[in-house]
């Protein structure tokens, strides 16, 4: 799993590159763990690279999204392949998360 | 083709599992979508038998034995663990509390059971084995 991080002012962007599983979501926790990160209005996750997704890698999102809200952070997905929105989907996560197709709708948000 | 597969209990191995799976079943011709849901409930159950029954100890090993009959994918894990799962434990999370308390675990295996079409673990002694079942077509 590679991480790339864009930022503008509002805007933190991580892009994932990779398999999510429980060895690699450690990584992606960490970066979400980062204080620094509350201190943008949004935090776009951009999935075109993101091949799979395990209970793991999931569990990291769901245990940040109310520390970003609290914090008045947006997290949005784009760009998700069909097969890793359909793990989200089997679970109920697409509709207590916020998945978009692209980057300009992730963007408008 | 390899049908069997012996790994030990570290996390890193998890893509060992996925990629073993993976090639088992690439003379199916599944949609992508049918094949990742069968690799992730493997990779569900590996995982909570390398870090929560064998706690990432890599003296212990997990064996995987797959087959296909009758266009059903069955997967056979066997472990040696001490503290087996117990099914009649589990509860179907509350998404809306885990979100809410920040906790990160706890959906694996209700993403196994919703994918498969049976799931079967017994235990003789301290040797478990883990059985799923899913119709391919």
């Amino acid at each position: 799993m590679k991480i790339t991080q864009q930022t503008t002012e509002n805007t933190l962007t991580l892009s994932l590159d990779g398999e999510l599983d429980a060895s690699s979501s450690v990584l992606l926790d960490t970066e979400l763990t980062k204080p620094e990160v509350l201190d943008y209005r949004k935090v776009l996750i951009d999935c075109q690279r993101l091949n799979y997704i395990s209970s793991a890698g999931l569990g990291v999102f769901i245990s940040h999204l109310q520390r970003f809200q609290d914090a008045n952070v947006k997290l949005v997905f784009f760009n998700m392949q069909e097969k890793v929105h359909n793990v989200f989907e089997i679970l109920g996560l697409d509709t207590l998360m916020t998945i978009v197709p692209s980057e300009a709708e992730a963007t408008a948000i | 083709m390899k049908n069997a597969i012996r790994i030990s209990c570290s996390r890193h191995n998890l893509k060992v599992v996925r990629d073993f799976v993976s090639t088992y079943l690439a003379a199916y011709d599944l949609s992508d979508l049918h094949l990742n849901q069968i690799i992730l409930a493997v990779d569900e159950v590996v995982a909570n038998l390398i870090i929560h029954a064998n706690h990432e100890d890599e003296s212990q090993f997990l064996e995987l034995r797959v087959t296909v009959e009758q266009q059903v994918f069955e997967i056979e894990i066997e472990d040696d663990s001490v503290s087996s799962y117990k099914p009649s434990l589990y509860r179907e999370p509350d998404l809306q509390e885990h979100i809410r308390t920040g906790k990160k675990g706890g959906v694996g295996m209700t993403l196994v059971n919703r994918i498969m079409d049976r799931v079967e673990f017994t235990t003789t002694g301290t040797h478990n084995v883990c059985r799923l079942y899913k119709r391919l077509a």
